[in-house]
């Protein structure tokens, strides 16, 4: 035994018993077995499409002829050809940065707010979760004839208020804004988790805080967030990685703003106002299904894989990660 | 013997990921099928085909499953499997992936993927079916309809009904501004716009028209139908820097943004807008009195009843070729047949019925209010058209009339000129000439990235 599980070197000269292979080989076997369910899930629903996309994105592929290799041609056309990538770029790091930001920041708010409630607090936690459950497009839809400048409701009512009036969707400057706002209508899932985080924390650890003295935000900068830090990041980083996949609620909104809906003749491409709501994943699908470019698409689809692993790695090395806090 | 086992075991599994990995992406990157051309049809044996198309309205259904019975009447042998409400992002997945259940003929409301289609030869080239069957295109089909059908000499579709574009007005706004006759020139138009704007404090009462490239039917290219531009050179090349109708059209839509009360103003407007295709369509509501608009408007003006009287004529040229007044912009929906069909034969019998059969050709337009894409059908008698659909089959006749070509990365050029179009009305680019150049440069680039 001792032979059989030393360093490889003094054991390589040496015969390995058959029965010790044959247990070996049938513990492998055993392990593979009971691996198999991921390994072929891993396989099938990661390695193949990430292979695939990486060798598509050195192609030119149409979706009907043969893939034929073209070198970094589609990386240097999305970099110095494609007119919307950086703007594109841009419009999805802002979405990122503040919508990810006044999300988590927001659904804290109202998670603490909740908790404090004595009466009533299952209706507010129903008031304010429910728009979570609104389908995407229903709920852009929604946002689109409520904002409208020229009809919706909001404007009549800042009007009659004497207050501006924004261009919502219509205005280059107020189209992301717009889609922030309808992000945070629909905080019900931060909501919820940040509420179970701020339910676990120990009463006695704010009992002792406050027989030292601690006032509120003490109590929130010495108690608070470092109880819930690992909710905190988890709500970051899976908030950066849906934000980065962001696409329905700005097509539609463009869509619907435009009035443009792709009639005989037309040709709508995504970004309305001015290119102001181009997203990554709206390129992919723009690159792919409407221009054919199956291989730029993919070079874009790669960017956006390694932003995603970037601000995820980021954000884990500058935090502790998941690990809860127990000093 | 531990070493050499475990290197041997590395080896075959480095080996076995290897081929697996080879194999999917070999799978993957399976092109089209083979096609084939023989189904015995013609013997007499009986074949199914599947006909994917986008209608999805009853009355719509109706009229393409009325015909669809009366070719199958004719040809008893063949039998057609119908599948309305097809996107053509689902074509294309279907063309692509290939097997039993892809079409094996293909109709798509839009023109702009025809060069696409064509040049990746998803659709059959029908010019040897046309020929053998005696079948002159250019003497069967408008020019335009035939130009919007193939790409660089493929005639890789058909045209299956047209769609037209012209002017909409309202007679009683017209009466109330006395005005006594649509407007024929661009300086008539701009007068008889600005004549019908009443103003409303900071928006309007009532708009003469809607000229932003967003305003529903006023795009670019609709526009552009009254200049005639050549799009690409005969290099192939973007000649939209080149051609000054691009620059003239242009110049012309941005000074009647601005002669109407500027971009803002408009665009204020615009969002009060109701559904284009509903009854709180503008130029229904009254909001709008002129309109560039489809010939299936008439149907719906029809349907909706507006309290005023309207009418239909061709949409004004520029003052310098007033000759040409009568001609418009020309799209509309296309068939084609699937490359990698095993059943070509009795799908060309299919596609030639419906495109080339003139009792068929005007029962379908008379049904889903279409224009007609055969000469023959224009000229029937047994077509139903009242003065105001009469205008736009005199639309579709004019040898003047033009489209937007095929291009092998499909409409994506259109929508550079869109973008620039949207950035020169709104102001962001005031310098047309570089602009245009950008463009060109722009869609040149794409054009090569397709290639």
């Amino acid at each position: 035994m001792a032979i059989a599980f030393g360093s490889r070197k003094a054991s390589a000269g040496l015969p390995v018993p058959a029965a010790l292979r044959s247990k070996r080989r049938r513990a492998a076997a055993r392990t593979l077995a009971f691996l198999s369910p991921w390994l072929i899930g891993f396989g099938f629903f990661f390695v193949y499409p990430l292979v695939s996309t990486l060798y598509f994105s050195v192609t030119h592929y149409d979706g009907f002829t043969t893939p034929t290799f073209t070198g970094l041609k589609n990386w240097s056309y999305v970099f110095n050809d494609y007119p919307f990538f950086w703007q594109g770029l841009r419009n999805t790091l802002w979405l990122v940065v503040v919508m990810v930001s006044l999300r988590v920041v927001f659904g804290l708010g109202i998670g603490m707010l909740i908790t404090k409630v004595k009466t009533g607090a299952g209706l507010f936690r129903t008031f304010f979760y429910l728009p979570y459950l609104a389908p995407p497009v229903a709920a852009t839809m929604a946002f689109a004839f409520l904002l409208n400048p020229g009809t919706g409701p909001v404007n009549q009512l800042l009007g009659d208020l004497g207050l501006p009036a924004p261009g919502w969707f219509t205005d280059p400057s107020w189209s992301k804004p717009a889609l922030t706002m309808l992000a945070m209508w629909g905080i019900g899932d931060l909501m919820v988790i940040f509420m179970a985080a701020l339910l676990d924390v120990p009463k006695e650890q704010y009992e002792a805080a406050e027989l030292d003295g601690a006032g509120p935000v003490q109590r929130f900068r010495y108690v608070t967030f470092p109880n819930i830090s690992p909710i905190v990041m988890f709500a970051v980083v899976t908030g950066v990685i849906q934000t980065m996949q962001y696409y329905t609620q700005a097509i539609v909104a463009g869509k619907v703003a435009s009035g443009v809906i792709g009639g005989s003749g037309q040709q709508f491409e995504p970004g309305y106002p001015q290119g102001s709501t181009w997203t990554l994943p709206q390129m992919v699908y723009n690159l792919g299904f409407q221009r054919f470019d199956y291989g730029s698409a993919c070079v874009i689809a790669l960017i956006l894989f390694a932003i995603s692993m970037a601000f995820t790695s980021i954000l884990l090395r500058r935090k502790s990660g998941f690990m809860a806090n127990e000093d | 013997m531990h070493a050499t086992t475990s290197r041997r075991a590395r080896r075959t599994i480095a080996a076995v990921t290897g081929s697996a990995v080879l194999a999917l992406l070999a799978t993957a990157c399976t092109g089209t099928n083979s096609a084939g051309g023989n189904d015995d049809s013609a013997s007499g044996k009986d074949v199914t085909i599947t006909f994917w198309h986008g209608w999805s309205q009853d009355s719509e259904t109706k009229a393409i499953n009325d015909n669809i019975a009366a070719f199958e009447k004719a040809h008893p042998n063949i039998h057609v499997k119908a599948v309305g409400n097809i996107a053509d992002d689902k074509t294309n997945q279907a063309l692509r992936a290939g097997g039993d259940d892809a079409p094996d003929v293909v109709s798509s409301f839009t023109t702009n993927n025809v060069g696409t289609f064509c040049s990746s030869n998803v659709f059959a080239d029908l010019n040897p079916l046309l020929k053998k069957d005696g079948i002159d295109a250019a003497k069967t089909f408008p020019a335009a309809m035939l130009n919007y059908t193939q790409f660089k000499g493929n005639q890789c579709s058909l045209p299956l009904l047209g769609d037209v574009f012209g002017l909409y007005y309202n007679k009683k706004a017209f009466a109330a501004a006395g005005i006594t006759a649509p407007p024929k020139t661009f300086s008539e138009f701009a007068d008889a716009a600005a004549k019908l704007t009443v103003a409303d404090g900071d928006g309007f009462k009532q708009l003469g028209f809607m000229p932003n490239y967003h305003g529903y039917e006023s795009t670019t290219e609709h526009f552009l139908g009254q200049f005639g531009p050549s799009y690409f050179g005969s290099d192939g090349k973007s000649s939209i820097a080149t051609d000054p109708k691009v620059a003239e059209m242009l110049t012309w839509q941005k000074g009647l943004v601005d002669k109407l009360g500027g971009f803002d103003k408009l665009e204020k407007y615009r969002a009060s807008f109701g559904d284009e295709f509903s009854a709180k369509n503008p130029f229904h509501t009254g909001q709008v009195a002129m309109a560039i608009d489809g010939e299936w408007r008439t149907a719906s003006l029809a349907t909706d009843k507006p309290d005023f009287e309207w009418a239909t004529a061709p949409f004004p040229v520029p003052d310098a070729e007033v000759s040409t007044y009568g001609r418009g912009y020309q799209t509309g929906t296309i068939i084609g047949i699937a490359k990698n069909s095993k059943k070509q034969a009795a799908a060309w019998e299919l596609v030639k019925y419906l495109t080339t059969n003139t009792d068929a050709v005007v029962s379908f337009a008379n049904a889903i209010h279409n224009v007609p894409s055969t000469f023959e059908a224009l000229n029937s008698p047994k077509l139903d058209a009242d003065a105001n659909f009469k205008t736009f089959l005199d639309i579709a006749k004019n040898p003047n009339s033009g489209t937007t070509p095929a291009s092998v990365n499909g409409g994506a050029y259109i929508v550079s000129l869109q973008n620039l179009g949207y950035d020169y009305e709104s102001g962001k680019q005031t310098d047309l000439a570089a602009g245009l150049a950008a463009t060109a440069k722009e869609i040149d680039a794409a054009v090569n990235q397709a290639k």
